[in-house]
């Protein structure tokens, strides 16, 4: 069954257009990467997605059993000022008020959440930490168990790996492939068409802007774009 | 000798009144200050301050008797008006609330200047601006009116914490995850609303910025998460404003200022404070 359906999208910024008329479904289950240079557009789309920029025009509509409370997201930037006093724990925390409704106190089974995300994440150990004094590797890893905290259906994360180091980068691409298979819907944008086409189900390129490429990762590899794409031209 | 002199003081209601009133308005004014401060919008007390000003002296030319009943509502909608242009038009939040902030200021004295009957016009706007000895007139029902509001505004705060952290440090993040972030931006500016008119009894109109912003940058020199700066600010305000007020009491100094003074003593105090606990 399908969980987000996008059709003839028009995204862009006070009358310039970034992507032109996209269209494409996400299924439950399913490891969506999106990839395409810098500027290309991949983060007004998630944006857009999550209803936090509105499209020019065209519609996107939401599975019969999803709302925007299933939603989880990894920002690629966060506007919080430098000095702003949160430790890790508190941040991480905040990802479940989603769904505490009316009630004023986060319950157990939300503290036991927000747990077992930073120990999967191996960053309990700087829980009680000032957030803004962590490393930018140490805050997007703390930004994503805040994003885990949120939700178990529907994952958006825009470039979780970046400023990570290989071992954390491995360790992450992991966490989420983990994830995929207990059943979370990725949607993830990436700067690493190998790693793109070794764990997504599908892939969106965005070559400009009025061309997209959206299929299986398996259709993918055997298009032209792939063929272009690898070195040599020869294909992954 | 002091004490026995405060002791005769506080047979007087009008002391303890001003007391009671003093500590609940700043306890509001610091909550509310952890999140303006954060959100970068440290002067929407001095805009919303101005507003209500300019709507007390069109009250008082009107001849109204309790002010407040239109001053509230004004407020109310300039608050909601700053909070969500600050996020989305071509207007900066920080220029829109000087605009704000000035336009009816300069409104407020030219109608009182024009319009009033009062002979000692700059002494009426001095105390208005500085709040100099108006919290030691309040009458009863004024009293009550302050207890309710700011037993309201606490309540508020307690009951949206939550909320309120997480739309501070990432709003996006909240309204992308389907928490209902217009709504409580709303009941926070409504909120934000009656604690300025609150203050403006305290400290008059020009030193609200100092209510709101001083406990927590105070707290923030000495903590790291945000409970603890949250409670922090709190307890610097209560003990600040009562220090004020006695001093003021006990040497005849102006209410206001010296409830400011006492914030930006206990500033320095935190940062040196702040200093030598990072160097151990
Ligand atoms: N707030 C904004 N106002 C106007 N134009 C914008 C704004 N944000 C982004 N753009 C423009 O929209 C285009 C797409 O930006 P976007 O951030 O979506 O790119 P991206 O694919 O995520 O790039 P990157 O790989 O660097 O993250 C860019 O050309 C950018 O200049
Ligand atoms: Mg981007």
């Amino acid at each position: 069954m399908f969980q987000l359906s996008c059709e003839n999208l028009v995204l862009g910024y006070e009358g310039r257009v970034v992507i032109n008329n996209l269209s494409f479904r996400v299924t439950a289950g399913d490891y969506l990467c999106i990839v395409g240079e810098n500027g290309s557009g991949k983060t007004t789309l998630m944006k857009t997605i999550l209803g936090l920029k509105t499209a020019m025009s065209g519609h996107i509509e939401l599975g019969p059993d999803i709302t925007t409370k299933d939603f989880g997201y990894l920002p690629q930037q966060i506007s919080a000022q430098q000095d702003f006093p949160a430790t890790v724990k508190e941040v991480v925390l905040s990802g479940c008020l989603n769904h505490s409704g009316l009630r004023p106190f986060y319950t157990k089974a939300d503290r036991q959440l927000a747990e077992t995300s930073m120990v999967k994440l191996s960053i309990s150990g700087i829980a009680s930490h000032r957030f803004a004094e962590l490393s930018g590797g140490q805050q997007q890893r703390a930004l994503l168990a805040r994003a885990l905290c949120a939700t178990q259906k529907i994952l958006l994360l825009d470039e979780p790996v970046s400023g990570l180091d290989m071992k954390t980068t491995a360790d992450t691409y992991d966490i989420v492939a983990e994830l995929n298979k207990e059943g979370t819907t990725i949607i993830m944008i990436s700067h690493d068409i190998n790693m793109a086409v070794q764990y997504a189900s599908h892939i969106l390129y965005v070559i400009g802007p009025e061309a997209v490429y959206f299929g299986s990762t398996k259709d993918f590899l055997s298009s032209n774009v792939a063929a272009n794409l690898s070195p040599g031209g020869k294909g992954f | 000798m002091i004490i026995e002199q405060l002791k005769i003081y506080f047979e007087y209601p009008f002391v303890r009144y001003a007391l009671i009133v003093g500590v609940l308005v700043a306890l509001s004014a610091s909550l509310l200050g952890v999140t303006l401060v954060l959100k970068r919008f440290s002067f929407i007390g001095d805009g919303l301050s101005h507003v209500a000003f300019g709507v007390m002296a069109i009250a008082s030319v009107l001849k109204l008797t309790n002010s407040i009943l239109l001053m509230l509502p004004v407020t109310i909608i300039c608050a909601v008006l700053l909070l969500s242009l600050g996020s989305g038009t071509k207007i900066q939040g920080d220029a829109a609330i000087a605009m704000i902030s000035v336009g009816t200021l300069a409104t407020g004295y030219l109608i009182m200047n024009r319009f009033a009957k009062n002979s000692n016009l700059a002494g009426d706007v001095c105390t208005t601006l500085f709040g100099s000895t108006k919290i030691l007139t309040l009458s009863q029902i004024e009293v009550y009116i302050s207890i309710g509001f700011s037993i309201l505004v606490i309540a508020v705060f307690l009951v949206f914490y939550n909320k309120v952290f997480a739309i501070t440090f990432d709003e996006d993040f909240a309204v992308a995850t389907g928490v209902n972030v217009k709504v409580y931006n709303l009941i926070i500016s409504i909120v934000i609303a009656l604690v300025i008119v609150l203050a403006m009894n305290l400290v008059g109109t020009l030193l609200i910025s100092a209510l709101v912003v001083f406990p927590v940058v105070s707290a923030m020199r000495l903590f790291k998460s945000f409970k603890a700066v949250t409670v922090c600010a709190v307890i610097f305000s209560i003990i600040s404003t009562i220090l004020g007020i006695l001093i003021s009491i006990i040497a005849g100094t102006p209410v206001g200022s010296t409830i400011v003074a006492m914030d930006v003593l206990g500033f320095f105090v935190f940062c040196l404070l702040g200093f030598f606990i990072r160097k151990a």
